[in-house]
C-alpha cells in the first residue's frame, strides 16, 4: 500500500522486525550496572496473622544486601491504589490473599534473593479464609477488611465492598407472558500474558525512575507520587512496550514497594515476578449472576432484573470500576423499558482482581445472553429472530440518558447469522449459538500528543500509549503520514516515558486509536497551522496560500521540497511542533462518570461438535463479527478479534483458577491452569469488520480488540446446548461438566422411559 | 544452613555459529547463560516448566524449551537462537512470512514460536496444517495469533524445494 492510505491495505506492525529478530527489549531484558535483584517472601495460606519475622538467615546467604520487611516500612505503612489506596506495601498484620508478601530480599544476583526469600522464618497463626462469595456472605466468616479502614462506610461491618443500583423503568409493572430465571457462574481466571510483570527502580536525583511493563504510566505515575506524596515531578516512568498487557499491567502492582527500595538501599532494584506470582497478582473477578428475564408473546424483553455478585479480592485496585462499569451495561445492548441492575463488590482472602479484556462485562454478558436464547426456544423464535426484535435502531437510546446505539447493529447481527450459515443444516452432536457483547469505551478522559516536525522534514510522536501488542505505533504513523504527507518510514514514534511524553490517560478501554488517535490528528494539524503561518511570514503571502501536508510545499507560483521549507521558515534551525488534545468531559451525575465514547459491539456465532461419549467440545467454526467504524487497518483490527475471541474460549471452555480450603491455587503455573493452544482454536474462525465510518475516532474509527470475548462464552453454551441436549451454567464449560450434564440427562430420560414402561404395564394390567 | 554451591564448570558451545564458552553451575540452565551470561535476551522466560516455548531455542539442530535443558548439556554444542535466525541484514523466510501474515503481536511468544517453527520446517518442509499446529503446540500466544502462524509457516513453506 501507499503511506498514508487507508483501508484497502494493513502495513507491517511498526516495531514488527525488531519483535522477529529478538531485539524488542521487554523490561527483564533491561540491563543495569550495580543492581539488587528482589525476591518476595509469601506464606503459603491466604489468611493468616504474622506473629513474627526473622530475617537473619537470609541475610547470612551469600551474596544478599539486605532484607526489608514491614517493620522496616514507614510508619503508618503506605497503601496505594487507583481509586482507594488500601493495598500496604508488605502485609500489615496479617496476610490477605495467598502470594501477599510479608518480606522482600535483596541480593546481588537473583539466584541469592531467592535462597534468602526461602530462609526467611516467619511465624504465622492461619486464620479461616473467605474464599468464595458465600463465605463472604456468611457472617460467621471473618471481614476481609478492617472495619476502622472503612470510616463512615455503613457497610464496614460487612464483606460487601461497595453496592451499585442502577437501571430504568419500573421492573414490578412489567406485564409479561413468560419469565426466565436461574443463575450464572463465572469463573476466576487469570490474564497468563506470556510476559511475566518485570519492574525496576532506581532513585534518580531526589526522585525516583521507574521502568515497568505498564499500560497507564502516567496512572502509575500519580499512584507511585501519591503513595509517598511527593509531586508528580519527582516520579519518572518508563513503560517499555508490555509482552502482553490485557488489563493485567494496567493498574500499580509492586511499583511503590520498589520506589521505596531503590531510596532505602540507593541503588537500582529489579523484580521480575514468576508467571505462578502473577497469578498470585491480577486476575479477573468471578461473579455469579442471578438474572431474572421477562419476555412478550412477541419475544420483546419486558424487564429484565439482573443481580450480580463479583468477587473481587483482598485489596480493591481498580475492581470497583470493572464492577461498575460492567454492570452499567448489564442489559446487554437491547431495548427493554424496565432493567433493574444490582451489583456487589464481595471482598475476599483471594488475589486482588483487576482490569480484564472486557471489563466487567463477559460476566454479565454469559447469563443475559443465555437467557434471549432460551427464550427464544421456548418462544418457537429463531435466536437471530429475538435479538433483532430487541435491539436499538442507530441513534437510539437503550440506556437513557446516554450515548445511544451508535452503529448499525442489525447489520453486525446479520453479518454474524450468514457467516456462520445460521439456517444451513446441522450434522449430528453439531450445535450452533450466536450472542451479542457490547461494552462501554473510555468515559471521562484524556488523550494529549506532540508532534515535532524536525530541521529535515521527519517526524516524532510523542504519545503515552503502551504498544502492548494491538499496534498502536503502526496506526499513528499511518495517521501522521497521511495527515502530513510524509512517508511512514521518516516518522518514529516515541512511547512510554512520562519526563518526555505528554500525558495520556491510559491503554485501556480500546481507546487509543480514538483518544490518541484523535490527539494525534489534532497535533499534526496544529503543527500544519505554524507552519503555514511561519512560512507565509518568511514569504510575504498569507497563511492561506501555503499549503502543507501532502508531500511538497506549495505557495503561488512556488513549489518547495519540505526540507527546502523548513530552511526558510526557520533560518536559524529549530522544528516545529504541534500539540493536540482529545477529550470527552465527565458528566455530573452520570453513573460511570461520563457518557461513553463509542460502544464496542460485536457478535459472536460459533458452530460445534460435541462428542458425547467424552463431553470434550470442537468448534468448527467461529465468525466474530466487530462494528470498527473505519479499520485504519485491517489486518490489526481482524488479529486482534480473533486473540480476543480465542481468549474468550479460555474462560468459556477451560480456563479457572481453583484454590484449595487454605486459599492457595491449586493450578498454579503453566502446567495445571490451561490456556488455549494452538490446537485448541476451533477449525475456521472468521473475524468480520463492519465498517460504516460512524465512530468518533479519525476517519469514523470506533475502538475494537475486546469485542470478540464479550459474549463468546454464551455463544459456545448455545451451540453446547443444542449439540449435546444439555444447559450449563456454569463456567467454565469443561468436557467434565458436558458429560456430567450428559450422563445426568440421560439418566433422567432412561427414569422417564422406566416410569412410563412401568405406567404401560399398569395400564395393561 | 545452606549448603556449599557446587564448583563451576566451564563449557564451550557455538551460539549462532561463534564459538563461546561460559563457567556455569551444574543446576543453571541453558535459558539462565543465554540470557545472563551471554546477554542474549532475544530468548524469553516465562513458566520455566516447558510448558509455555517462549524460551525455545535449537540446540543441535532440535528444538527445546532452553529451560529444561542444563547449560552443561550444551557442552561441545551448536544453539540457535533468534538473534542467530536469518542470515546476517536478512530476515528468514519465516520472519518474513510472520510479519506479513499479521502473526506478531505483542512479540513475547515470537522468538519461541519462530524456532519452533524453524525447526519443524527442517524436518518437515512442506508441513499440513495440522502438523504445523503439532509443530507449535508447545508455545503459547496470548494474544492467540495462532491462524496467523500457521499462514506463516505455510508460506514460509513455499519457499523449500
Amino acid at each position: 500500500m501507499k503511506d498514508g492510505e487507508f483501508g484497502s491495505n494493513s502495513p507491517i506492525r511498526v516495531g514488527g522486525v525488531e519483535r522477529v529478530t529478538g531485539a524488542q527489549r521487554y523490561v527483564a531484558d533491561l540491563r543495569f550496572e550495580n543492581l539488587l535483584h528482589l525476591k518476595l517472601v509469601h506464606l503459603n495460606c491466604a489468611h493468616a496473622r504474622i506473629k513474627s519475622i526473622d530475617v537473619n538467615d537470609a541475610l547470612k546467604v551469600e551474596g544478599v544486601h539486605g532484607a526489608v520487611t514491614t517493620a522496616d516500612l514507614p510508619q503508618p505503612v503506605p497503601r496505594f491504589g487507583p481509586a482507594v489506596m488500601d493495598w500496604p506495601l508488605l502485609a500489615v498484620n496479617e496476610t490477605k490473599f495467598f502470594g501477599e508478601p510479608v518480606a522482600v530480599v535483596a541480593a546481588e544476583t537473583a539466584g541469592a534473593a531467592e535462597i534468602g526469600a526461602s530462609v526467611v522464618k516467619v511465624d504465622y497463626e492461619e486464620l479461616p479464609a473467605v474464599l468464595s462469595i458465600d463465605d463472604a456472605l456468611n457472617p460467621e466468616m471473618p471481614l476481609v477488611r478492617e472495619p476502622e479502614l472503612r470510616p463512615g462506610d455503613k457497610l464496614a461491618n460487612t464483606n460487601i465492598f461497595k453496592e451499585w443500583n442502577l437501571g430504568h423503568g419500573n421492573i414490578e409493572e412489567a406485564h409479561s407472558a413468560f419469565v426466565l430465571e436461574h443463575t450464572y457462574c463465572f469463573p476466576m481466571v487469570t490474564h497468563f500474558a506470556i510476559e511475566p510483570h518485570a519492574f525496576i527502580a532506581a532513585p534518580d536525583d531526589d526522585g525516583v525512575t521507574i521502568w515497568s511493563a505498564n499500560q497507564h504510566p502516567f496512572v502509575l505515575q500519580k499512584v507511585v507520587a501519591a503513595t509517598f506524596k511527593w509531586p508528580l515531578s519527582r516520579v519518572r516512568i518508563i513503560a517499555p512496550d508490555p509482552g502482553g498487557g490485557f488489563g493485567g499491567k494496567g493498574w500499580p502492582l509492586y511499583e511503590p514497594l520498589l520506589a521505596f527500595l531503590a531510596l532505602k538501599f540507593k541503588r537500582a532494584v529489579r523484580l521480575v515476578l514468576t508467571l505462578e506470582e502473577t497469578f498470585q497478582n491480577v486476575r479477573r473477578a468471578s461473579a455469579r449472576a442471578h438474572v431474572r428475564s421477562g419476555f412478550d408473546t412477541e419475544g420483546h424483553l419486558t424487564f429484565q432484573d439482573v443481580s450480580t455478585d463479583y468477587l473481587i479480592g483482598a485489596y480493591a485496585a481498580v475492581a470497583p470500576r470493572v464492577v461498575s462499569k460492567g454492570s452499567y451495561v448489564a442489559g446487554g445492548p437491547y431495548l427493554c423499558p424496565n432493567v433493574k441492575i444490582r451489583a456487589r463488590a464481595i471482598m475476599s482472602h483471594t488475589t486482588p482482581s483487576t482490569a480484564f479484556r472486557g471489563f466487567g462485562t463477559p460476566q454479565g454478558s454469559w447469563g443475559v445472553e443465555s437467557q434471549l436464547t432460551e427464550a427464544a426456544a421456548r418462544l418457537g423464535i429463531d435466536p437471530v429472530e429475538i435479538r433483532r426484535r430487541n435491539l436499538p435502531k442507530y441513534r437510539e437510546e437503550f440506556i437513557p440518558n446516554t450515548t445511544p446505539c451508535d452503529g448499525n447493529w442489525f447489520q453486525v447481527l446479520e453479518t454474524a447469522a450468514d457467516h456462520i450459515g445460521w439456517h444451513a443444516p446441522l450434522a449430528k452432536h453439531c450445535g450452533r449459538g450466536i450472542a451479542l457483547g457490547v461494552k462501554s469505551s473510555s468515559t471521562a478522559a484524556s488523550s494529549q500528543a506532540m508532534v515535532r516536525m524536525l530541521f529535515d522534514g521527519s517526524v516524532l510522536i510523542l504519545t503515552g500509549t503502551s504498544d502492548m501488542g494491538q499496534g498502536a505505533r503502526t496506526v499513528y504513523t499511518q495517521l501522521a503520514s497521511r495527515e502530513l504527507g510524509v512517508p511512514n518510514d521518516r516518522i518514529r514514534i516515541v512511547m512510554g516515558d512520562t519526563n518526555v511524553v505528554p500525558f495520556d490517560n491510559s491503554t485501556s478501554a480500546s481507546r487509543s486509536t480514538v483518544f490518541m488517535g484523535n490527539a494525534i490528528l489534532s497535533a499534526c494539524r496544529d503543527l500544519k497551522s505554524k507552519f503555514q503561518r511561519l512560512l507565509a511570514k518568511e514569504l510575504d503571502v498569507t497563511a492561506d496560500e501555503v499549503s502543507v501536508g501532502s508531500g511538497d510545499v506549495k505557495i503561488p507560483g512556488r513549489t518547495m521540497s519540505v526540507p527546502e521549507a523548513l530552511k526558510v521558515c526557520l533560518p536559524t534551525r529549530g522544528e516545529i511542533i504541534g500539540l493536540g488534545t482529545y477529550s470527552n468531559p465527565p458528566v455530573q451525575g452520570h453513573p460511570i462518570g461520563a457518557h461513553p465514547s463509542f460502544w464496542e459491539f460485536n457478535a459472536v456465532a460459533t458452530e460445534v461438535e460435541v462428542d458425547p461419549e467424552t463431553g470434550t467440545v470442537q468448534l468448527i467454526k467461529l465468525v466474530v463479527v466487530s462494528d470498527v467504524g473505519e479499520a485504519l487497518n485491517p489486518r490489526q483490527v481482524e488479529v486482534q478479534d480473533e486473540g480476543s475471541a480465542i481468549m474468550g474460549l479460555g474462560h468459556s471452555l477451560m480456563e479457572h483458577m481453583v484454590l484449595d480450603g487454605h486459599g492457595r491455587i491449586v493450578n498454579l503455573g503453566a502446567l495445571d491452569y490451561r490456556i488455549p493452544t494452538i490446537k485448541d482454536i476451533p477449525l475456521t474462525l472468521e473475524s468480520v469488520l463492519i465498517e460504516n465510518g460512524d465512530g468518533p475516532g479519525p476517519y469514523g474509527s470506533k475502538g475494537v480488540g475486546e469485542g470478540g470475548l464479550l459474549s463468546i462464552a454464551a455463544a459456545v453454551g448455545a451451540a453446547v446446548n443444542q449439540a449435546a441436549g444439555v444447559s450449563i451454567r456454569d463456567l467454565p464449560l469443561t468436557a467434565e461438566r458436558i458429560w456430567s450434564a450428559i450422563q445426568e440427562r440421560r439418566q433422567k430420560e432412561n427414569q422417564n422411559e422406566h416410569a412410563g414402561q412401568l405406567e404401560q404395564l399398569a395400564n395393561a394390567e | 544452613m545452606i549448603a556449599t554451591p557446587a564448583q563451576p564448570v566451564t563449557i564451550r558451545f557455538t551460539v549462532n555459529g561463534e564459538p563461546c564458552s561460559a563457567k556455569v553451575l551444574p543446576h543453571y540452565s541453558l535459558l539462565d547463560i543465554l540470557r545472563n551470561h551471554l546477554g542474549l535476551t532475544g530468548t524469553k522466560e516465562c513458566c520455566l516448566q516447558g510448558e509455555c516455548g517462549a524460551c525455545t531455542v535449537l540446540l543441535n539442530g532440535r528444538a527445546v524449551d532452553s529451560c529444561l535443558v542444563f547449560a552443561v548439556e550444551a557442552d561441545e554444542g551448536e544453539v540457535l537462537t533468534i538473534e542467530g535466525l536469518g542470515s546476517k541484514g536478512k530476515l528468514d523466510a519465516l520472519q518474513t512470512a510472520f510479519l506479513e501474515s499479521g502473526a506478531v503481536q505483542c512479540g513475547f511468544c515470537i522468538p519461541g514460536m519462530l524456532l519452533a517453527a524453524k525447526y519443524l520446517l527442517t524436518t518437515n518442509p512442506h508441513p499440513t496444517k495440522a502438523e504445523i499446529q503439532d509443530g507449535l503446540a508447545g508455545n503459547l500466544c496470548r494474544c492467540a495469533g495462532y491462524y496467523r502462524f500457521i499462514e506463516g509457516v505455510l508460506a514460509a513453506a513455499e519457499a523449500n524445494p
